[in-house]
């Protein structure tokens, strides 16, 4: 009955949207030809700004919209963002896609997750449209799609990555996991990460699942990892439940050492958190907010001054996505008089020439595949803050 | 040892949704009405305690007193909002009603607080009570007050309806409402009040859930709220001991599920006990089967 409701409200916002939409483009287009100066291209995007996912989305949006005023703040050409809504659902999102194609949309700046991305990215294939995603990191988003491209690494990556970095650094006699099973992100790390374990015989003793439905209660989980003696926890998640398991480990006086990936990053700026519970826990993420450089202080302070808070990884991969599109443009001599086809073509070579430096790392270069090179950051929790392994 | 633990945090669990599963059930019972928003109401009773203790400073005791009669207050607005125009309209209209209802906290929630999630003190600490020394049954503070609030709310409920003017004037109208009426009951203030003390129960479920899993985010009450309307269908909708048999056993089976069989089929293996039960009783466990005059 709500998933109904849902369907039907959403075809009403398609509606709303379009209405919008038309209004917008003439308004646009108008201006264009008022203006003369500086070219204005239209950068689509999608991701949850409301629903259980929208802590993503909203800082997609935050971290891109800031980047988008930097850049059209130096002159030259301009950007015009906009960014709809999907909810976290693949139907909305390819809606959602197609309205902004009416919109005029030039290129994409991806969806912001994965199972939106890979309905999405298809499409953007299909239609020849420049797709990067800050924050999609399933390998489906970007298979066999040529034109579509990551800023964030993908799930097998951030596996195998810790994996070899727990092989190298003698981490855990016995290793257990606790992942998400029906969660696209959770489950392309989890099954790269027992692959790469398995290879360089990593001793993982328990595993453990949990889904949506059953995120909040997992005593039973830490007790099985408690019973198996598992000293080192794999947890490839998002810090929300994460920080469940923390509290209800602690509560059953179990302490081993946790092990998380990028979607650990934030967990010391939940409110209310008591930072003490995280103490010790260690993550591979190629984004911190308090790293050292004047790039990252102007764009945390501005982050702060937008939203209140500290931008996670995900604002600073949108961010980064930005400037990239920004440099790609630059680089490869696209006018906003062209097609989303033959810009498209242009960008997707650029893209596999260049190289950039963000915030989320420096010399990052794409295959063309669609994955990004850039080397994660092992960091541990130490007196309520991420400092550098 | 580790078969007792899990029994344990499966009757904390089980508590929870027998709280919320006495609201919807007392709902149910007396204005035939599935309330769909009674999970959002637990969410917003979350919120309220949250900024009382966490914010404010105030006392635990006084962040659950201040959340009990904001959800109070949120119940009978509702009700008069909603639900009352409504009241000689089809059920089927009421229900989407419910459900617009719900999406409208859930977005009006996320709108005032965002949609970050918030970790929730509990309201009695995270202490612990071991049994049997290392290795020994482990018992939460908050699991053992889950079952006593929850055992206390049963009690006082079962008697409220069954002893009090109020709760026969409750009963009579979930009986006949026409009837009623005739005798002189006021039937809207009657399910007018049935709404406050639904929502109140829901606001201490509120602040129960969060105290055992501390996040709270807009979405929070969504999950636990159908969970918990599974139970009082388990239980047999409309009747209080059902409601919270039905959430024990939910809770119970979840968690026992979840350590034997399999922890990503736990609730496959929970909705299947319930379509069995369903086959065998379609009333449910301790439901009455009312036959349909025709």
């Amino acid at each position: 009955m709500k998933k109904f409701l849902a369907v039907m409200l959403a075809v009403a916002m398609v509606f709303c949207m379009a209405a919008c939409g038309d209004k917008q483009e003439a308004n646009d287009g108008s201006a264009n030809i008022t203006d003369g100066a500086g070219m204005v291209f239209k950068v689509g995007a999608t991701g949850p700004l409301t629903g259980g996912a929208a802590i993503y989305g909203q800082a997609v949006k935050a971290g891109a919209e800031i980047a988008v005023e930097e850049v059209n703040a130096m002159g030259g050409f301009q950007f015009d963002f906009n960014m709809q809504d999907d909810a976290h659902d693949a139907e909305k999102a390819v809606n959602a896609y197609n309205d902004l194609k009416d919109w005029g949309m030039q290129f994409m700046m991806g969806t912001t997750t994965s199972a939106p991305g890979e309905a999405v990215s298809a499409e953007a294939y299909a239609d020849r449209m420049f797709f990067l995603t800050p924050s999609a990191s399933s390998t489906d988003v970007i298979k066999g799609k040529d034109n579509v491209f990551q800023m964030c690494f993908t799930d097998p990556n951030q596996g195998t990555g810790s994996a070899q970095y727990m092989y190298e650094h003698n981490m855990g006699t016995n290793i257990g996991i606790i992942y998400k099973s029906d969660d696209n992100y959770s489950m392309g790390v989890y099954n790269t990460f027992k692959a790469k374990a398995a290879e360089l015989k990593l001793n993982v003793v328990a595993e453990a699942a949990f889904t949506d439905a059953t995120s909040t209660d997992f005593t039973v989980q830490v007790k099985q990892m408690q019973d198996a003696g598992v000293d080192l926890v794999f947890l490839p998640m998002y810090y929300t439940p994460a920080s469940l398991i923390f509290a209800q480990a602690a509560a059953t006086g179990y302490t081993p050492t946790w092990f998380g990936i990028d979607g650990m990053d934030g967990i010391l700026t939940l409110e209310g958190f008591d930072t003490a519970l995280a103490e010790g826990v260690i993550l591979l993420t190629p984004y911190s907010a308090d790293a050292d450089s004047s790039e990252n202080k102007n764009f945390v302070e501005k982050y702060k001054a937008k939203t209140g808070e500290l931008p996670n990884q995900f604002a600073a991969d949108a961010y980064d996505c930005i400037y990239a599109l920004w440099k790609a443009v630059d680089q490869s001599g696209v006018t906003a008089d062209m097609s989303s086809e033959e810009i498209c073509e242009a960008l997707v070579k650029t893209f596999t020439s260049m190289s950039f430096n963000g915030l989320t790392g420096s010399n990052m270069t794409w295959a063309t595949d669609g994955t990004v090179s850039k080397s994660p950051n092992a960091m541990v929790i130490k007196n309520g803050a991420y400092v550098g392994m | 040892m580790s078969f007792l633990n899990y029994l344990v945090s499966g009757l904390s669990l089980g508590s929870i949704y027998a709280i919320i599963a006495l609201g919807y059930t007392m709902v149910y019972g007396i204005a035939k009405m599935l309330n769909f928003a009674h999970g959002d109401v637990i969410m917003i009773g979350g919120y309220m305690c949250f900024f009382a203790v966490q914010r404010f400073n105030l006392p635990p005791v006084l962040g659950v007193i201040i959340a009990m009669l904001a959800c109070t207050l949120l119940g009978i607005i509702i009700e008069r909002l909603a639900y009352k125009p409504l009241r000689s309209a089809p059920s089927l209209a009421v229900l989407i009603t419910a459900i617009g209802v719900s999406y409208f906290l859930q977005n009006a929630a996320q709108l005032l607080w965002s949609s970050n999630p918030k970790v929730f003190k509990s309201v009695v600490g995270n202490g612990v009570l071991t049994i049997g020394g290392e290795g020994g049954l482990i018992v939460s503070h908050v699991a053992l007050l889950t079952v006593v609030v929850c055992v206390i709310i049963m009690v006082g409920l079962t008697l409220f309806v069954n002893k009090t003017k109020m709760g026969k004037a409750m009963r009579a109208v979930s009986e006949d409402k026409g009837a009623a009426q005739l005798m002189g009951i006021d039937v809207n203030r009657t399910i007018s009040i049935t709404f406050a003390i639904g929502s109140g129960l829901a606001a201490i479920a509120g602040v129960l859930l969060c105290s055992a899993y501390p996040t709270l985010q807009p979405t929070t009450g969504s999950m636990p709220g159908i969970k918990a309307f599974t139970a009082a269908v388990f239980g047999g909708i409309g009747s209080i001991p059902g409601a919270f048999l039905g959430g024990i056993l939910l809770g119970v089976i979840e968690n026992l599920a979840k350590a034997y069989i399999s922890t990503q089929l736990s609730d496959a293996i929970v909705f299947g006990v319930l379509i069995v039960v369903l086959l065998v009783k379609p009333a449910g466990l301790l439901g009455k089967a009312v036959r349909e005059k025709v």
